[in-house]
């Protein structure tokens, strides 16, 4: 049984059904179904090359950039195809926001950084765009540290501090499902608390999907973890399960270190 | 073999030694009530010492485990299993030493045929076979001990109840009838001990608490 079907209260967000993604001849993912619930955390864990870069990168079809790509089976969010339901790829980028590994700044002011998203969606009033990015700061924990100096390039920010930068111009946009690539990879344990602190606190108002090679992470900030390998999903329960008690063998032998 | 798996065999290897020392006093401890022999008690009392020095290393053994190793699945249920087997090893050398006590106060024997023996005898295997469970992954082993559980609560009750008798029937037996009461309820519980690590086992094997079956039918799967 690979869609865990314990009690949940919240409604599904994120819905795939039979998926697969290829890469020209190369065939990333194969046969995934799966449920993402709102307002939860969802780890995937995996080995490097199982697909679960590729996986995220679904939901907002933020890989269309890449050409040759094929991409087969359902994902839905809320009901609604995002292949096929006439949905403005455009608006999917904003409900369904991105933080990757490494934090990625625009090379400009702070306050830029987090105007960008509203702007490009329209907004233009000074006053409505400050509280915008006082909102997203104060959201992504950051507004204490940088209020007093809004202006100044974002490059010269440390690096937890620019990827909850990350988070907050990702957040000015209002998103519904927020995925994270690996978001603390390049991260001391101090700037990496301040994230996973933040992840549990937007969790409450957000879908949050999250890549990570750090064991711990998952079973830290995850409501649901996901076990990936070569492309298929090998088991998807409560995390506390899959870090006490997984049902498959090779589950077990990951999150053990045995794998392999 | 990884150095988290070495540190794992370490961890098993000392419970074996510490149960080890455990049959010891267990075997010890019969054969002190059963003689009587005032010098085989003092001995089981001196191996209590060396539970105490196992349970202590023990114990950091599994600290600096959960600490450094971050274990997971079934090596966090065999750490955290551990440190509940661990002080289970230790009561049952603590009710010997309680049994040793009282080698010079139960004779002459008062008790007909050889239940008490029995009771002795059937107490040390299952804390033998829990152990051969814990060492040998034996789930079916430790199934058994559960069940062996009742049988050493009936002979108990047997012999309780026998005692009551003999002190009704003769005054002058109520003393060494006493001590006795108090030796059979340290053997019952050192069989509960070992319904105890059996059910630990099966926790480390299975991934669910077998303790406690009447609550399973309230839990929400």
């Amino acid at each position: 049984m690979l869609i865990p079907t314990i009690p949940e209260t919240k409604p599904i967000k994120l819905s795939v059904r039979d998926m697969a993604f290829s890469y020209g001849q190369k065939k990333i993912l194969d046969g995934l179904s799966m449920d993402i619930h709102a307002e939860r955390v969802t780890a995937i864990i995996g080995p490097s090359g199982c697909g679960k870069s590729t996986f995220l990168k679904c939901f907002n079809r933020i890989h269309e950039v890449a050409a040759d790509v094929d991409v087969s089976g359902d994902i839905q969010i809320d009901g609604v195809d995002i292949y096929r339901g006439g949905i403005d790829v455009v608006d999917l980028r904003r409900r369904v926001g991105m933080v990757f590994q490494k934090p990625n700044p625009f090379p400009k002011s702070i306050y830029e950084n987090v105007a960008f998203g509203p702007r490009l969606f329209g907004v233009q009033d000074r006053a409505t765009l400050d509280g915008i990015v006082e909102d997203a700061l104060r959201k992504a924990a950051l507004w204490d540290e940088v209020k007093d100096r809004l202006k100044e390039s974002a490059s010269g920010m440390s690096g937890g501090q620019q990827q909850r930068l990350c988070i907050a111009r990702a957040l000015a946009v209002n998103p519904e499902v927020l995925l994270m690539d690996e978001p603390c990879s390049a991260l001391d344990p101090i700037a990496t608390s301040k994230i996973e602190d933040l992840i549990t606190e937007l969790k409450e108002s957000l879908t949050i999907v999250i890549v990570t090679h750090n064991m711990q992470q998952a079973a830290r900030v995850s409501d649901y973890t996901a076990f990936f390998w070569l492309g298929r999903l090998v088991e998807m329960d409560l995390t506390e399960r899959i870090f006490t008690t997984p049902k498959v063998q090779m589950t077990e032998d990951y999150i053990t270190g045995r794998f392999g | 073999m990884r150095q988290f798996d070495t540190e794992l065999k370490e961890l098993r290897d000392g419970i074996m030694a510490m149960a080890g020392v455990a049959e010891e006093m267990l075997e010890l401890t019969i054969q002190a009530l059963a003689e009587p022999s005032q010098a085989k008690a003092d001995q089981v009392n001196h191996l209590d010492r060396r539970m105490d020095e196992w349970e202590l290393r023990l114990d950091q053994q599994c600290i600096d485990l959960l600490a450094l190793r971050n274990p997971a699945a079934s090596d966090l249920r065999r750490i955290a299993s551990s440190l509940k087997i661990i002080p289970e090893l230790e009561r049952i050398g603590d009710h010997c030493c309680n049994i040793a006590r009282r080698v010079g106060m139960v004779h002459p024997p008062i008790l007909a045929g050889n239940d008490l023996e029995r009771l002795g005898t059937e107490t040390r295997s299952m804390v033998r076979r829990a152990v051969d469970a814990f060492v040998g992954n034996d789930a079916a082993l430790a199934h058994a001990v559960i069940l062996s559980d009742d049988s050493v609560d009936a002979l108990y009750g047997k012999i309780y109840r026998d005692l009551l008798r003999i002190m009704l029937a003769d005054p002058l037996c109520i003393e060494r009838a006493s001590h006795l009461i108090l030796v059979i309820k340290n053997w019952e519980r050192i069989a509960d001990e070992a319904t105890n690590i059996a059910e630990e086992v099966l926790f480390i094997l299975e991934g669910h608490s077998a303790k406690h079956p009447y609550l399973h039918g309230d839990s929400v799967e």
